[in-house]
């Protein structure tokens, strides 16, 4: 993949070969946009696009995300047709734990909002949550909200699928090609130096997740994200019995059944070393296990087989970093998804492309500017998980 | 009798499917085991890795100069004997 000698020179050069990077090449190729290069140091899957726990859902807190993911949600049902991979996608719903009444007011007041957007969200009581998991203890739990339209993908095929297909309208990709500066004359970009030589570029998507405040550095643009290690890990296979992805944004436990059988899943922790880190640790471990055998005791005796972990990208406002950068203008943003990335890459590439080559959807390019944090402009999201 | 070569025995990965992934250019070890899963199961690619690896420089692919990142636990360890080992200053926010 790597044996190709890179072009001379770029329209559009992506770095990152995440599901955010290939997603916007392939919909700029779809869209006719022509000599786009996708670069990335590693190898496909090596980042956060790999290393996920494949949760893709409509329920949030504000109305710009639920909008998105009900869009990427309908796109991720046609990927395996459109893209002729399997991505083992299912539809089993999302359910979202309070176990304070304080949650509980949280996810009611966000279910109305997702109601009045078309989505069929609706709050349980434990009764209702026990009927639909049985397994599950709803001794400390005060009541629930559940999206039975949310899914769970296999990540990597994701990832497979865009770059096939963006290679095959012509995209060129380079993985195992580090970025190591970048060339300006005045305030644009003019072109990215690599460990394999130099390309001329008329732009630059910096799409490279948690790398990308390293990357906008080179040219003195200091992003407010940084990076997060996020621990998960997966178990024995088990027989199919649990339907919905499980959510609790007290602890940011989440897990789920994957389409192999093992229940894969993750829970906040702060206490992880800065910066960008993809360790394990036995703490995550004994914390998630606290947490999971709580929720659902019946998988005390349940082994884990593997962990790992992947880097988010965290803003201090939990909103992404969309659109050019003002001090820059040819350097565009597509980073700080919050961990949330994968899910939004179907949608946030397609808008990408049509926002470069057709100037639409202008509001959401402006609110999730990187302006708003000269301007103070914050915003808001309480649906984070993990 | 059968012509499949099983290589990967925890999770069923065949020789073909190995064989399969290198040729569409999965040509270093990390993103063959992303493409194939050989290495993510029970084992964690104890008994496999290193095949896998002989395979990939005979076909041309880029030689490995490390294993795959191993993961833990070393072994398969039960969800409660993990519960038991949280920290006593973790409290669990609601």
């Amino acid at each position: 993949m790597s044996a190709r000698p890179l072009p001379e020179d770029a329209r559009t050069v992506v770095v990152g070969a995440g599901i955010m990077g290939l997603s916007i090449a392939y919909n700029l190729a779809r869209f006719g946009a022509e000599r786009v290069l996708v670069l990335d140091g590693g190898y496909l899957c090596g980042g956060a696009s790999g290393r996920n726990g494949g949760g893709v859902r409509a329920q949030w807190s504000s109305e710009t995300n639920i909008r998105l993911m009900r869009r990427s949600i309908a796109l991720c049902d046609e990927f395996a047709t459109k893209m002729r991979i399997n991505v083992w996608f299912r539809r089993s719903g999302y359910l979202f734990l309070a176990r304070s009444d304080e949650r509980a007011r949280q996810l009611e007041a966000s279910c109305a909002l997702q109601n009045e957007h078309g989505l069929s969200t609706r709050i349980l009581d434990p009764t209702g949550i026990k009927k639909l998991v049985p397994q599950l203890d709803v001794s400390r739990v005060v009541a629930a909200s559940h999206n039975p339209d949310d899914g769970v993908v296999f990540p990597w095929p994701f990832v497979w699928g865009y770059a096939r297909e963006a290679q095959r309208l012509g995209v060129e990709l380079h993985t195992h090609t580090r970025v190591l500066d970048l060339e300006t004359e005045g305030e644009r970009i003019t072109g990215v130096v690599t460990d394999r030589g130099r390309v001329r570029a008329e732009r630059v998507i910096c799409a490279a997740g948690a790398w990308s405040p390293e990357l906008t550095r080179k040219v003195g643009v200091e992003l407010p994200s940084r990076p997060h290690r996020h621990e998960i890990c997966s178990t024995e296979p088990l027989k199919p019995f649990l339907e919905p992805f499980v959510g609790d944004l007290g602890t940011g436990l989440y897990f789920s059944q994957s389409m192999r059988g093992e229940i894969v899943g993750g829970i906040s922790n702060e206490h992880v070393p800065e910066g960008l880190d993809q360790a394990s640790s036995l703490r995550f471990l004994a914390l998630y296990a606290r947490s999971l055998t709580r929720a659902m005791p019946i998988l005390g005796g349940v082994r884990v087989l593997r962990q790992w972990s992947g880097c988010y990208d965290l803003t201090p406002d939990g909103n992404p970093l969309v659109g050019p950068v003002d001090e820059v203008p040819n350097l565009y943003l597509a980073s700080g998804f919050m961990g949330h990335g994968f899910m939004m890459a179907p949608i946030m590439g397609e808008l990408y492309a049509r926002h470069l080559l057709f100037g639409e959807e202008p509001e959401l390019f402006e609110r999730w500017n990187l302006r708003r944090y000269a301007q103070g402009n914050l915003l808001s999201e309480t649906m984070i998980l993990g | 009798m059968s012509n499949k070569v099983l290589i990967c025995r925890c999770e069923d990965v065949l020789l073909d499917e190995l064989e399969e992934a290198i040729a569409k250019g999965h040509d270093d070890l990390e993103s063959v085991k992303r493409y194939t899963g050989f290495g993510t199961g029970w084992c964690q690619g104890k008994q496999c890795t290193a095949l896998v690896a002989r395979l990939l420089v005979s076909r041309g692919g880029v030689a490995p100069a490390l294993p795959i990142t191993p993961r833990p636990p070393f072994h398969p360890i039960p969800l409660a004997d993990l519960a038991g080992l949280c920290p006593d200053d973790a409290e669990e926010p609601a």
